[in-house]
């Protein structure tokens, strides 16, 4: 039972069930879902977690701003440990020592550190780690995807050991030629749940930006093996959130 | 509704206009400062600048996906140098070309305030008012209003006039504005890497650090066919795709607009989609086919157009929320022969001879076969 500060969330945390350990969203050119990941970044730390936040997107003033706009404080929760922020955008930096797996190791290292010290700690909450985005993480590997699944199945292997789950983003439209689907494919495989923007087929609207499809493997929870497993909506995104309606169900 | 009690959690949506307008008019700097902190430079094109609701975000990167039958992508490139030279900002020019200084004598100049245009503003100012006065008593058909002009061409003459230039293409900028410039010019078709251009930019933007709230020199970095097949590091796909995620990095902390074009259709899918996500303001040209009868028939205005401009991606300051735009093809026009202007498509009264559903079935066949809106 989550609470979702701000209506709207309802359909979505519906579909998505009691905390799933891995999350991939997948989005395209025409329909962004980082929106998604924003709303599931508030979850985490709304619910008393922690998280670990691995941005090679934007830098943290943007994150922070957008979150705030949806009523998370950032800044607060980075002060107070609760989010630990990774600004990736230069990553693996100017000096480079060693291979970018070198690199990886070493973010891996630190991210395994804090899930460690949360599990550790008094407060054992859920610790979530975020990734904006997949796609980046293979251009920082200069297209060596066996790096970059490598480090993915790192942070996968710490999801069931540790109280931990992990969250992904990937452009799924950089993937549609068969010879190189190996990064999306590998992670729909261990994905618990793949949520799916797509715009719509009639265009772009002012009321729908897309619409969302939701896969629940169901794979973490008897109950949830014979509960719905496909979920199937529109959405609008909002600054403070955004909305889930069932297409027709917009007023 | 406006945050209540000093309160930084929960701001709704709405923002209070921090904008100053008188700083908007600082046109020296040539920067308008809009909500939410973001900075704009102008393209160079006004029609642009109003329908990406104020101009090119400083800190974001441009990309124009070249349509390889047409050259227009270059006018738009022009405009945007231009306007830099016009505003006394910096200029990074960089082409797949040997000689990337040939290039800056093709810019622009500005349109010569003259009498004539004077007479075009007053003539649209007046029309527009008529056009007030007369929708109470005569129903305009939407598609007609475009006629009546812009009334905010004549209100914020002035302002308008600082910030962002109309450009006469067919007058080439003064010399002596381009000699006491900052403009550096780079070529990249002999460059085996693209570090040279790398270290180029890293320097270039290293003196235009971002500062919140000021209205500092603004930078303009200009890439002209990045991925230009006669490019020697044409091959390095992943190599192309890292330099414009750093420069994007870059430009991100800077107080500077990089625009890049390339020729899409020479990239792979995957990659094309990679550096699509890449641009936070995403634009592509599409060419008229000429002596087209179908579009004729279906689009107002066809004889005058010169191209298609689609805009897919708009960028926004740190906001999650798409921008919808009422348009997103746009048709490119040369008003007068000389400036680049961006219309809606209208489409042309359904011709009542040949029957109302025999027309209309043919405009929708030629619209599903070649338009892609």
């Amino acid at each position: 039972m989550e609470e979702y500060g701000g209506g709207g969330g309802d359909l979505l945390s519906e579909a998505m069930g009691s905390a799933a350990r891995v999350v991939v969203v997948e989005d395209c050119v025409e329909a962004p879902g980082a929106f998604v990941l924003h709303l599931l970044l508030k979850r985490a730390l709304a619910s008393g977690g922690a998280a670990a936040f691995l941005a090679l997107a934007q830098p943290f003033s943007y994150y922070d701003r957008v979150l705030r706009k949806m009523g998370c404080n950032l800044s607060l929760h980075r002060r107070n440990e609760r989010l630990h922020f990774f600004e990736l955008l230069g990553f693996p930096g100017g000096a480079r020592e060693g291979t970018i797996a070198d690199s990886f190791v070493r973010l891996y290292n630190e991210i395994q550190r804090l899930v460690e010290a949360n599990r550790a700690g008094e407060n054992a909450g859920q610790f979530t780690v975020v990734i904006d985005d997949a796609s980046l993480l293979e251009v920082v590997a200069l297209g060596s995807v066996n790096d970059v699944l490598d480090f993915l199945h790192y942070c996968f292997a710490l999801t069931s050991e540790m109280n931990c789950s992990l969250v992904v983003l990937i452009h799924e439209d950089i993937y549609a030629d068969e010879e190189n689907m190996g990064l999306l494919l590998h992670l729909r495989y261990i994905a618990d749940l793949v949520i799916k923007a797509a715009p719509l087929s009639t265009g772009l609207a002012a009321d729908v930006h897309g619409q969302l499809s939701v896969v629940n493997k169901g794979t973490f929870s008897e109950q949830r093996a014979k509960a719905q497993k496909v979920w199937n909506f529109h959405f609008k995104g909002k600054e403070n959130g955004a909305d889930f309606f069932y297409p027709g169900t917009r007023h | 509704m406006a945050a209540a009690g000093g309160r930084t959690l929960g701001r709704s949506s709405f923002s209070r206009a921090t904008s100053n307008p008188v700083a908007s008019s600082s046109g020296a700097s040539g920067v308008k400062i809009g909500p939410n902190g973001a900075a704009f430079v102008s393209s160079g094109i006004p029609d642009l600048d109003r329908i990406l609701g104020g101009g090119f975000l400083l800190g974001s990167v441009v990309m124009i996906m070249e349509d390889a039958d047409v050259p227009h992508h270059l006018l738009l490139l022009r405009c945007f140098m231009s306007q830099g030279v016009v505003h006394k900002q910096p200029l990074l020019f960089s082409g797949a070309m040997k000689e990337p200084r040939l290039f800056l004598g093709t810019l622009p100049a500005p349109v010569s305030s003259s009498k004539e245009d004077g007479r075009y503003r007053a003539m649209g100012a007046a029309a527009s008012s008529d056009g007030q006065a007369n929708d109470e008593g005569l129903r305009i058909a939407w598609q007609y209003k475009k006629y009546f002009g812009d009334d905010s061409r004549a209100e914020h003459k002035d302002n308008k006039q600082e910030f962002s230039n109309d450009f006469d293409l067919r007058k080439p900028l003064e010399r002596h504005l381009l000699n006491g410039q900052n403009i550096e010019c780079v070529s990249i078709q002999d460059a085996d890497t693209l570090s040279g251009l790398q270290d180029c930019c890293t320097s270039f933007l290293s003196k235009l650090p971002r500062k919140d709230g000021g209205s500092l020199t603004a930078g303009r970095i200009a890439i002209q066919s990045l991925c230009a097949p006669q490019c020697r590091y044409f091959e390095k796909d992943w190599d192309m795709v890292s330099f414009i995620r750093s420069l994007k990095a870059m430009v991100r902390s800077s107080n500077s607009v990089a625009v890049i074009t390339f020729p899409s259709t020479v990239l792979s899918n995957s990659f094309c989609k990679r550096w699509q996500h890449l641009a936070d303001t995403l634009l592509s040209i599409k060419a008229i086919p000429d002596e087209d009868k179908d579009l004729a028939k279906l689009l107002t205005g066809y004889q005058d157009m010169v191209g298609f401009l689609r805009v897919h991606k708009v960028a926004q300051t740190n906001s999650q929320v798409p921008v919808i735009l009422e348009a997103s093809t746009l048709s490119l026009k040369l008003r007068k022969r000389r400036s680049l202007v961006l219309e809606r498509l209208n489409q042309a009264p359904v011709d009542g001879s040949s029957g109302p559903s025999s027309a209309a079935s043919s405009s929708c066949s030629s619209q599903g076969s070649q338009l892609d809106f």
